[in-house]
């Protein structure tokens, strides 16, 4: 509070220094005339992000519009004609959308149900490490492949899992045979949520090892003093220690549920695995931009985006009633 | 078990060292805790580093599966044949163009908006700070935004791949409490000896973020490196690919036996993809191998920064 007087009192200074000082106090319509007076070179540097985010993400969320509307290709981005709900209509008659969007649901759960609690897991192990340098290497690698792109990784993992590649080399010197994983529709599950763990987990760690190091010692030591096993000081102290960073983190995993990764799948999947791997981007992908049929993908976007908004709404809701700690 | 005994790394202290009837397990958990982070960094290096043995090996030792840790039949043939190849070179010095022009325009959005809602007495700095924070919750969706760019006139330009990532949310934030945590008595003193706000931001401000602007460059870098996805969307010549739909296009000719469409150009026969694939690969990592130890430091602290804090 103090801070923001000082300044603008500091602020107001410098613009009034070439007025009367006498004359600073003036009706409430005539502020915004000194604010900008004041601070026009600040409103002047936001002026190209603002237009930045009004073309590049407003105006698409406007541009959904053609969910209701007739589109031609090459007209106007707002579509040409109402036609309601024609394409809500549509989609949710389409036997193929409930198909994808269920594949979306188990996906979407199982990455969250394994990525979500396995970089607590390796962050509780690393603040294990006494050994400094060790613990600085592993995390060091375990950032690595964050910064790899997806194509790289897709690229690894249909080397890995060929028919001739490192898994099935182990599978034969233990006399199975091998199996062709990216063929086979009941193995995508477990290829996208295992390589998606490989690239995240190091990285999920980065906020948890900070949190941790704000826990209180002095807890650690009364728990010792009251007896507590290092397993229960783990329970009692270092869990609900870290538990707002928990519940930020799983708010926004849950707003990215359905978000399912869209590019990992398309470079992933072929029609022998769609039974499994189609997800609702892939689908909407192929019926807007390869079928052309640009309002019924829309409709169908615009339907995703909403849930996702939805879920993160109320799980940010639920969190802030059951443990008070919200996003907002 | 992987949990028990938390407190001990933490306090390094003499005192802190367990009690007597703890330290036999408290040791056995130790080893346990040692052996599994090294195999969970063996898992991660592993598909690296064969990735390079391949990419040094023969075809005839990648095929039967001979190819491990270290490269079979040495030779640099297929680096060679890939560096003699104009598509790639052409695909991978647009990454190059794309990566710089993308990080130059994101830095300048994102720094100057950050620059003004860090400043607490701006009128209307809530609804800027709402404006860019909503379009993390919902965004316009694929469809939409393709047709955007259809209708900008931006297909089979760099600006499509450069401008729709130009400004992300979440950088936008962690500069921003950068800033605010940048004590305030510097700029009073800057105004009162007559500086402007764009003063204070080049010569007070920017360079004392240089932490945060080394960490910034660096997320915005390896994304523009790492995208595929737009010009995958927007961009159809194959000349003016990013060395990603390069590597995609050698994929997915790998993957679908028929490779046409494929942008080997005649040089990919099947004979010699996996090689291929695996040199290409390297070429595209080795870059952001280089820079990463050393901006490494300040991204951990950059990402701390902007979340913790929220």
């Amino acid at each position: 509070m103090t801070t923001i007087e000082q300044q603008s009192r500091l602020g107001s200074g410098s613009a009034a220094r070439s007025r009367k000082p006498g004359r600073a106090r003036r009706p409430a319509k005539r502020n915004w005339r000194r604010t900008l007076k004041r601070d026009w070179q600040l409103y002047a540097l936001a002026i190209l992000p603002l237009a930045f985010l009004a073309i590049f993400r407003y105006a698409p969320m406007v541009g959904n519009v053609i969910a209701f509307r007739t589109f031609r290709p090459g007209g106007s981005i707002f579509g040409e004609q109402w036609v309601g709900l024609r394409y809500v209509r549509m989609f949710i008659n389409d036997p193929a959308f409930w198909n994808v969007f269920t594949n979306t649901a188990i996906l979407g759960g199982l990455t969250l149900a394994v990525c979500f609690p396995l970089p607590i897991i390796l962050a509780l192990m690393l603040n294990e490490v006494r050994v400094r340098r060790f613990k600085k290497i592993v995390q060091s690698i375990s950032y690595l492949p964050h910064f790899l792109s997806i194509v790289i990784v897709v690229g690894m993992l249909m080397q890995l899992l060929s028919v001739e590649g490192t898994v099935n080399q182990i599978l034969r010197a233990f006399d199975f045979d091998p199996i062709p994983f990216l063929q086979r529709p009941e193995w995508f599950r477990a290829i996208y949520v295992g390589s998606e763990v490989w690239q995240t987990v190091g990285w999920g760690t980065i906020l948890y090892l900070a949190a941790l190091t704000t826990v209180d010692q002095q807890l650690y030591e009364a728990a010792r003093i009251d007896g507590a096993n290092r397993w229960r000081q783990t329970w009692h102290v270092t869990l609900p220690g870290i538990r707002p960073m928990m519940v930020t983190l799983l708010i926004l995993n849950t707003g990215m549920f359905l978000n399912v990764g869209f590019e990992k799948v398309l470079l992933l999947y072929n029609p022998m695995t769609y039974a499994t791997a189609d997800v609702v981007s892939t689908y909407l992908y192929r019926v807007g931009l390869v079928a052309n049929n640009l309002s019924y993908a829309a409709a169908i976007g615009l339907f995703q985006a909403l849930i996702g908004l939805a879920m993160i709404l109320s799980a940010n809701m639920i969190s802030r009633r059951l443990v008070g700690s919200s996003l907002w | 078990m992987v949990i028990q005994g938390a407190q001990e790394g933490r306090t390094v202290p003499k005192t802190a060292s367990a009690g007597i009837k703890d330290s036999t397990g408290y040791r056995v958990f130790t080893w346990v805790n040692t052996i599994l982070l090294l195999l969970f960094v063996a898992i991660i290096l592993y598909p690296l580093l064969t990735i390079v043995a391949q990419s040094f090996s023969s075809e005839g030792a990648i095929r039967t599966g001979q190819v491990n840790l270290f490269p079979v039949g040495f030779n640099l043939d297929t680096y060679r044949a890939v560096a003699e190849n104009p598509l790639f070179w052409r695909n991978y010095r647009n990454t190059v163009t794309y990566t710089v022009v993308g990080t130059t325009v994101a830095m300048i959005l994102t720094t100057s908006l950050a620059f003004v809602i860090s400043k607490k007495h701006l009128r209307g700095r809530g609804l800027l700070i709402g404006i860019a924070v909503f379009t993390m919750f919902f965004n316009g969706g694929l469809i939409p935004n393709y047709v955007l760019i259809m209708n900008l006139g931006l297909k089979n330009t760099m600006w499509a791949v450069v401008l729709p990532g130009a400004l992300s949310v979440f950088n936008l934030l962690v500069m921003k409490s950068f800033f605010e945590n940048l004590p305030t008595e510097l700029e009073e003193s800057a105004q009162i000896d007559g500086l402007n706000w764009f003063g204070i931001l080049f010569r007070i401000v920017l360079p004392l973020s240089k932490a945060v602007i080394a960490t910034m460059v660096l997320f915005y870098a390896v994304m523009y490196w790492n995208d595929w996805f737009t010009a995958f969307l927007y961009i159809d010549r194959q000349d003016l690919m990013p060395v990603t739909m390069f590597l995609r296009n050698l994929i997915a000719g790998a993957s679908s036996a028929a490779s046409e469409g494929a942008a080997g150009q005649g040089m990919l026969t099947s004979a010699v993809s996996a090689n291929i694939q695996a040199v290409t690969m390297v070429l595209t990592v080795i870059p952001i191998l280089c820079v990463y130890p050393f901006i490494q430091r300040y991204f951990v602290t950059g990402i701390m920064l902007g979340s913790v804090k929220g």
